[in-house]
């Protein structure tokens, strides 16, 4: 019965701090099961909205829905969410175990089950062997592993991440992207993610939602988002993007409105390259910048738009240009994305359908 | 060119002189430092209260009045043994500890309101309203409340209507007005403590299921504990070695205070004060001792 409704259904929420509107009419179905992303620069609504749902907040309008039933006035411990904090809000004073067993211990559960239960949430980040030490005597990433233990350890029906990977290094951070994932296709449960960083929204999530001044500015699977924005905030916040505003997209593309392409659909060569769909434009190297698996270069193109071309070093080996070199950049017209202007994203997507 | 310009500012250069003698010079920066507070610990305080305790092993001729610097322990044993001194010693560690409770439970409520529920600006007005009353003078306040206690006073005019009646001039109302005084020593250090719990740890605990009254039993009370003993280290001690305020609202009681006084004063017996005034110091060690594990010596 339950698997009918959607985990989590916003209607017209609305939260206002004195003059300030944080959450502006957010209206968003999460699936059960769903591993679902917020992103979006600070400020932008996405923690608001993760607040609203755990109930730290109250909203100024509209209404939130756990399968199907309006939680929308209840306190914090009357809903089955849990919170992943960015700081990870571990008890000083209490040992790991004793922090995990914390929701059994106020739901009243004895204390040989709910240490039983504790240990067990440890052993599934595998941190069995840290129960007795204090969150002080802890790594980053093993804060963590506690914080997400004792968040699963009382079985919510959803899970809210607030930026929980941000202070951890970026190896570390990749380590733990993997275990998210598999914790979350273990336990079965949806995932609320909320993130300011782009990529990790794309590998983690099966949807994300972008957030900008309080409001959706477009949701979808992470290749949607990607492969076709719908704004121009989209295309320059997911990823990053060459845009060409209406007079230079007459010029190069032949077509008029605004458009974005990804620096890798771009291509260098020395002489223009033709071909079915293709079409180049001559321009003069300006900068190149070696990243290791492959190299970006700035290129001022006659027509007077500034691109980004990022190239693979694969096995073809890198033809690298030296700056102050004439070259041509081609790209294939079916890469090339029109953007709506930012806000109304329904005309975005009936563009980008045209396009 | 350097050298041009420091003949040029010779003040510079002489400033710049002892500059660098004392960054290559740690020890003399650190004498420097260190020299004006070390002779005031040494000389004024710590020889002051070793005096104290080496005057009380003295005693005083009782023809002459004079100090015999000979060691004895009759005003320990006189101090340890007379019924007087257990009585008053009773008494005042009783009226000490009543205020200490009446204090923390007053400080905790008014320190949780202003660490968590006041905004940042009724935040910073709170704390100056808790500070306001220690700007004004000690034996002011004192009969300030000696007025509002009086029979004909504003406390008899308001419970009067309701049956009640003013406790009038006695220990009531000794732990009355010392709870007053020292009532900002408690909150100060509490607001601090509760200063430092973040505020996600209150969420934390009721995202988890804690109700209200959890939170503060499990996650409060036991982080903030530490700065509550702090706050009860500065209620009970003032407390302990009060004399003034019980002369001006005590009525005819005594407290541990008013015997040294009256040892000092009226029967010139300083090694006897002395004896007396170690029974204070001995309770706050003793105290000091009991608390030192829970960090609360860390919050003062």
């Amino acid at each position: 019965m339950t698997d009918s409704q959607p985990a989590i259904r916003l209607t017209g929420l609305t939260k206002e701090f004195g003059a300030v509107t944080a959450v502006d009419h957010v209206d968003l179905e999460i699936a059960a099961g769903e591993f679902f992303s917020m992103l979006g620069p600070s400020g932008s609504g996405k923690t608001t909205v993760l607040r609203l749902i755990a109930g730290f907040e109250q909203p100024t309008g509209g209404t939130i829905e756990l399968f199907g039933e309006d939680v929308t006035k209840r306190a914090p411990f009357d809903r089955d969410v849990n919170t992943v904090f960015q700081d990870y809000a571990l008890f000083p004073h209490m040992s790991v175990l004793d922090n995990v067993a914390y929701g059994l211990r106020v739901r009243g559960i004895g204390k040989k089950e709910r240490t039983e239960r504790a240990r067990r949430a440890l052993a599934s980040v595998r941190l069995e062997q840290m129960g007795d030490r204090k969150p002080s005597q802890l790594s980053g990433g093993q804060r963590q592993r506690v914080a997400l233990a004792r968040a699963t350890v009382v079985e919510p029906k959803v899970l809210l991440l607030d930026e929980p990977l941000g202070a951890l290094d970026l190896k570390l951070r990749e380590q733990m992207q993997v275990e998210l994932k598999q914790i979350q296709r273990d336990l079965g449960i949806t995932f609320i993610f909320v993130t300011h960083d782009q990529e990790e929204a794309l590998t983690l999530s099966d949807r994300v939602a972008v957030f900008n001044d309080g409001r959706i500015e477009q949701l979808g699977t992470p290749a949607e988002l990607y492969e076709r924005p719908g704004s121009r905030f989209v295309a320059g916040f997911v990823g990053t993007s060459n845009l060409f505003d209406d007079e230079r997209s007459r010029a190069l593309l032949g077509r008029s409105g605004e458009h974005s392409v990804r620096p890798e659909k771009l291509v260098v060569t020395a002489e223009p390259e033709t071909g079915d769909g293709v079409r180049s434009a001559p321009g003069t190297v300006v900068e190149v910048i070696y990243l290791g698996s492959g190299i970006r270069t700035v290129i001022d193109l006659d027509a007077g738009a500034r691109v980004t071309v990022l190239a693979q070093n694969d096995r073809r080996g890198l033809a690298a240009g030296d700056r102050g070199d004439r070259v041509h950049v081609s790209w294939h017209d079916a890469d090339v994305v029109s953007l709506a202007p930012a806000a109304s994203s329904s005309e975005a997507d009936a563009a980008a359908s045209v396009a | 060119m350097t050298s041009a310009s420091v003949e040029s500012r010779p003040h510079r250069s002489a400033a710049r002189a002892g500059s660098a003698f004392l960054t290559t010079h740690p020890r003399t920066r650190l004498a420097l430092l260190l020299a004006a507070p070390l002779f005031w610990l040494v000389v004024v305080y710590i020889v002051a209260l070793a005096l104290l305790l080496v005057t009380a092993f003295w005693s005083v001729d009782s023809f002459t009045g004079e100090i015999t610097t000979e060691f004895t322990l009759d005003n320990i044993i006189t101090v340890v043994t007379g019924s007087l001194y257990q009585t008053v010693t009773v008494r005042t560690v009783g009226v000490a500890l009543a205020v200490t409770i009446i204090d923390v439970l007053l400080a905790l409520p008014i320190a949780y309101f202003m660490a968590k529920v006041a905004s940042p600006r009724m935040q910073r007005v709170l704390v100056i309203l808790v500070l306001t009353p220690l700007w004004a003078s000690y034996l002011v306040k004192a009969y300030a409340w000696r007025s509002v206690l009086s029979q004909d006073g504003i406390l008899e005019w308001l419970l009067a209507p309701f049956g009640g009646h003013t406790p009038g001039y006695g220990l009531p109302a000794t732990i009355i007005t010392l709870s007053y005084l020292w009532l900002p020593y408690v909150i100060l250090p509490i607001y601090a403590g509760l200063e430092r719990v973040p505020d996600s740890l209150l969420e934390a605990s009721g995202d988890l299921g804690g109700k209200s009254w959890s939170t503060l039993r499990l996650v409060v009370f036991p982080l903030i504990l530490p700065a509550i003993i702090a706050g009860t280290i500065f209620s009970f001690s003032l407390s302990l070695g009060d004399y003034i305020t019980v002369n001006i609202v005590g009525g005819a009681n005594q407290m541990l205070g008013n015997l040294v006084y009256t040892n000092v004063g009226a029967a010139n017996n300083l090694p006897l004060a002395s004896a007396i005034a170690l029974i204070p110091i001995v309770i706050i060690f003793g105290y000091l001792f009991l608390v030192r594990r829970t960090g609360a010596l860390d919050n003062l």
